[in-house]
């Protein structure tokens, strides 16, 4: 892009704004923008920058609590755990960039993250991720799959950062737009806390990491329509990751971090240079003089426009106390980074950039920070919604054979073992993943302290898709019962939202919801929400993905000694079922994947008795009476149970279960509902286990026993665990076409 | 006893063997920069697991041309005990102290799950704590494992007994079933001429302590130390 480009109207449309956007932007600078300026409105006023859409129902969300230092609004959440301990983390979506380049897209989905952590001032120690593909079948399927989890290994098994877990989950729906959400958390003192803030007049504003060059230019911008045909045209949006320089940036990072040389910092994400500088400003109601011609770049030329917008990876920008640059430019020098002096904090409330000489940008702050357009877009429930949620369970046959729909359904890519994603990620290096992936959550030690962090990311989109309210508060419900079954108590969440095109009413129907269900959930569980993103525009073609409102919660032990796995521990044990909630066919798994309907209501979440069972499991687990825990949830009780003999490291072994059948057996063994969750305890505490859970408002009741060789329930089900095991194995190699 | 660990830009286990060298087993243990020339009294140096230069060119090659490797040449000469693991056993035979080449995974995906090998013999610095031919529980965590050498090598490593790992089945039989990588006779492991050199791609301090429900990795630093003592 020229600097002597004319503003035209065809301008103003390809850089995404409107003509009442473009007004709002003269009005601000007085002045016709030149094109470097018009870019720079362009990224800011995007919907991925400014949240135009999402905002005014962001606000619902509950943001405080007794352990929240840091809510939304920074690079991350940060919560307090005690001890002088702080964790800070988030969830991001990079779902765009995966979908036409999905390696690269899911790698640098993984880095951003990564910075975001670092930045606050924390290690990270450990990633996650929330991935969403197109049917299994589709013809590019495998691709994207192979892609985003060598992307995301790629980055995160470089940096040395274990990868602990996460979702994979396959419905037509994504066909056209796949999601790749990455988490990361990190581990800090809770009094260094750094923010992303330029005070101090007259500081140096110092440029560290990679070079800039002209990858990413206009990525927040991509990401914030929809995808027409030939979407693979925008490949050269997609940055390229280097997450060896990552690394060597987090490392100096931290290293000038322990001094007290820093008064603030942000990564350069999206929009990289531009949102750096006017955020940074804007937090510490300041201003900032930059001359470009100190920008370390890749190559010769770049224009002012290409150096605003380029989203080049694995850079930082930092505003240090005067008269220490030559310590930060030793650590960074060190590390074999670029460290650059380029600008200097003012007071006057604009930003300016210079180059050559002249000034190429000048821009008041605050304007362009908060007067970004805010729409109330109009919305509407769709005109399909209630006829989906109608299901006849007349109309569904029961299966002939329930061994077989078993097998059937244990060896979807959904319900199948999620070894083959996993084991290309690291997920053992620091040495503190104390339950690994294939468990119902995460759990790390510290290994500072006695206390234990653990991390769930959840989301049934087919529940958002029948019922976006109900669906919502269920994640929450779900990631706060995983989180239990491994001990934790939950704290806090970070989210990414999921959605098409919000300029469509009932799209914007379904973000209301989902939002006011999260809303809801997060207050009942008292778990803030501390920050995440919001991804619109994933349509392809017209087709708009599920409403998927990912939840990432993180949990506390307070002695990691006292955690809990999912797989049976010896024979003879006990099985008990905590909680009564009623199965039911719609929105299941079962439904979907044997009997392929998409249809029903999803559970809707009874918070008290959820709170009840959950606060059950916590307190046998912390008193050592119970040897697994683990919930019920796709696939019903029948691969609950599957899924406690499979999981076993040292081996299957099989149970033996009697249900009161007072229900249709399809809707018995397949049905789903919140708040259950499966224990096993020995003989001896059985007893104990019940009363307590009783006491404390949770139904419970022995189902079976442990052992044999068979998974027995009633007289409907009895298969060989080793034939489960093998089906359940298989099918995600098999569905990559690797057996 | 001191231990020093060699940090290279991109050494990502370096922590965790300092955690389990001190913390674990209460020795003294330090971080040798590789911009460093001196070991600093060290009496074993670790090589930790990682992404040295980001395997950018081969895994290992760049780092092998760090300062810090002329010094580690010159205390694998006169004996000094010298573990890589991982990235580690990459560099070694990068700076020709160890021989063979690792290639690619034969799956051609990275890998981290856990694997068993094969002790093959326990008159080693590295093994004296171990019986022979005993089976250990080990996590792997590499995309580069594939061990290679010509014919000529590998006779000669196994008329040496150098090959100080193989893996395994859980009863130590040895089979195309549980080589995770492809690599050459199932050599997880190997040992310099002198013996006082060892490469392995599991990672030992990753299964060092009960939390993390593996203690067999810890036989091989304890064995380290007493045979270290013992002199």
């Amino acid at each position: 892009m020229r600097e002597d480009t004319p503003i035209t109207p065809q301008i103003i449309e390809e850089h995404g704004l409107t003509e009442e956007e473009y007004r709002h932007i003269e009005e601000v600078l007085g002045r016709t923008p030149n094109i470097t300026e018009l870019g720079i409105f362009s990224v800011m006023w995007s919907e991925h920058c400014s949240y135009k859409s999402s905002r005014i129902y962001l606000k619902q969300f509950p943001t405080t609590g007794q352990r929240v230092l840091q809510g939304p609004g920074e690079n991350a959440g940060i919560i307090d755990i005690g001890d002088g301990i702080a964790v800070a983390f988030k969830m991001e979506s990079h779902n765009h960039p995966s979908f036409i380049e999905p390696y690269q897209g899911a790698a640098t989905g993984v880095g951003g993250i990564l910075r975001d952590i670092f930045t606050m001032g924390a290690r990270p120690i450990a990633n996650m991720n929330s991935l969403r593909f197109g049917a299994p079948a589709h013809p590019r399927t495998r691709y994207l799959v192979k892609g985003v989890v060598a992307g995301i290994g790629g980055y995160g098994n470089t940096m040395g950062i274990p990868t602990v877990g996460g979702e994979v989950a396959f419905d037509p729906c994504y066909n056209g737009n796949i999601l790749v959400n990455a988490f990361t958390l990190g581990v800090m003192d809770a009094k260094r806390i750094y923010l992303g803030k330029a005070s101090g007049v007259g500081n140096p504003v110092i440029y560290v990491g990679s070079k800039t060059g002209r990858d990413g230019i206009h990525g927040a911008t991509m990401a914030s329509d929809v995808f027409g045909e030939g979407g693979e045209e925008r490949r050269p949006t997609v940055q390229v990751g280097d997450p060896f320089t990552e690394k060597l940036l987090l490392e100096a990072c931290l290293e000038l971090m322990a001094t007290d040389a820093i008064v603030g910092i942000q990564d350069m994400g999206a929009a990289g240079f531009t949102c750096s500088t006017f955020e940074m400003a804007d937090r510490a109601g300041s201003g900032m003089t930059v001359d470009l011609e100190k920008v370390p770049t890749r190559e010769e030329g770049m224009t002012p426009y290409e150096i605003m917008l380029s989203e080049s990876q694995e850079r930082m920008l930092l505003v240090a106390k005067q008269g220490r640059e030559d310590e930060v430019r030793r650590i960074f020098e060190k590390w074999d980074l670029d460290v650059a002096v380029v600008g200097r904090v003012t007071d006057d409330g604009r930003v300016r950039i210079m180059s050559k000489g002249r000034c190429v940008v000048d821009i008041p702050v605050a304007p362009i920070v908060h007067e970004a357009p805010v729409y109330e877009r109009p919305w509407a429930e769709p005109s399909w919604q209630r006829e989906v949620q109608k299901l006849d369970l007349a109309s569904v046959p029961i299966p002939g054979d329930f061994n077989e729909a078993f097998l059937k359904l244990i060896s979807t890519p959904n319900v199948a073992k999620k070894s083959w994603v996993w084991e290309q990620y690291d997920h053992m290096v620091m040495t503190n993943t104390v339950v690994t992936p294939g468990a119902d959550a995460a759990v790390l030690r510290l290994k500072d302290s006695k206390k234990g962090i653990a991390i769930s990311t959840d989301c049934n989109s087919r529940y958002c898709y029948l019922d976006p309210y109900a669906g919502a508060a269920l994640a929450v419900a779900e990631a706060a019962r995983n989180l239990s079954c491994v001990g934790a108590e939950p704290m806090a969440i970070t989210d990414c939202l999921n959605f098409g095109n919000p300029e469509k009413p009932e799209i914007m129907w379904q973000f209301r919801q989902a939002v006011a269900g999260i809303s809801e959930a997060c207050r009942k569980f008292d778990t803030p929400v501390t920050g995440g993103n919001v991804s619109f525009y994933n349509e392809t073609k017209g087709e708009a993905i599920y409403p998927t409102p990912t939840i990432g919660m993180v949990g506390l032990l307070e002695d990691v000694n006292q955690h809990c796995t999912p797989w049976w521990k010896e024979e003879g044990d006990v099985i008990i079922l905590l909680g009564n909630g009623e199965p039911d066919l719609g929105g299941s798994e079962y439904l979907a994947s044997i009997q392929g309907r998409v249809a029903g209501r999803p559970p809707q979440v009874d918070f008290e008795h959820e709170k009840a069972v959950q606060n059950a499991v916590r307190t046998c687990i912390r008193r050592g009476l119970v040897r697994s825990a683990h919930d019920i949830s796709d696939g019903g009780i029948a691969v609950a149970l599957a899924e406690c003999s499979l999981t076993r490291p040292s081996g299957v072994i099989g149970a033996s279960v009697t249900l009161s059948d007072d229900l249709r057996p399809d809707v018995l063994l397949f049905g789903e509902c919140g708040a259950r969750i499966i224990v096993s305890t020995t003989p001896a505490n059985a007893q104990a286990v019940i009363a307590i859970a009783r006491e404390l408002g949770a139904p419970a009741k022995e189902i079976g026993k442990v052992g044999g060789r068979m998974l027995a329930i009633n007289n409907f089900v009895s298969i060989a665990v080793a034939e489960l095991h093998q089906r359940w194995t298989e099918a995600l190699p098999k569905m990559m076409g690797e057996t | 006893m001191k231990f020093g660990i060699v940090v290279f830009p991109g050494s990502n286990c370096d922590h965790d063997c300092l955690h389990v060298v001190t913390d674990v087993l209460g020795h003294e243990g330090f971080f040798l920069w590789h911009k460093e020339r001196g070991l600093r009294g060290a009496d074993c140096l670790i090589l930790p697991g990682g992404f040295s230069y980001g395997d950018y060119l081969r895994s290992g090659a760049m780092a092998a041309c760090s300062p810090i490797m002329d010094s580690v040449k010159a205390f694998a000469a006169k004996g000094g005990l010298v573990i890589g693991i991982c990235n580690g056993f990459q560099i070694l035979q990068e700076a020709r102290l160890l021989p063979g080449v690792l290639m690619r995974n034969q799956t051609l995906k990275f890998i981290c799950r856990d694997v068993f090998v094969r002790v093959e013999r326990n008159d080693t610095p590295f093994t004296s704590a171990i019986r022979q031919n005993e089976v250990l529980r080990i996590p792997i965590a590499h995309m580069d494992g594939n061990f290679f050498t010509d014919k000529k090598q590998l006779d000669r490593l196994n008329e040496d007994r150098r090959i100080l790992f193989r893996y395994c089945d859980e009863d130590g039989r040895i089979d195309e079933d549980s080589n995770p990588n492809g690599s050459m006779e199932a050599v997880a492991g190997v040992l310099n001429e002198k013996g006082n050199v060892c490469g392995l791609m599991p990672h030992p301090e990753r299964c060092s302590e009960s939390l993390l429900r593996n203690r067999d990795g810890i036989k091989i630093f304890e064995s380290i130390v007493t045979w270290a003592q013992k002199r």
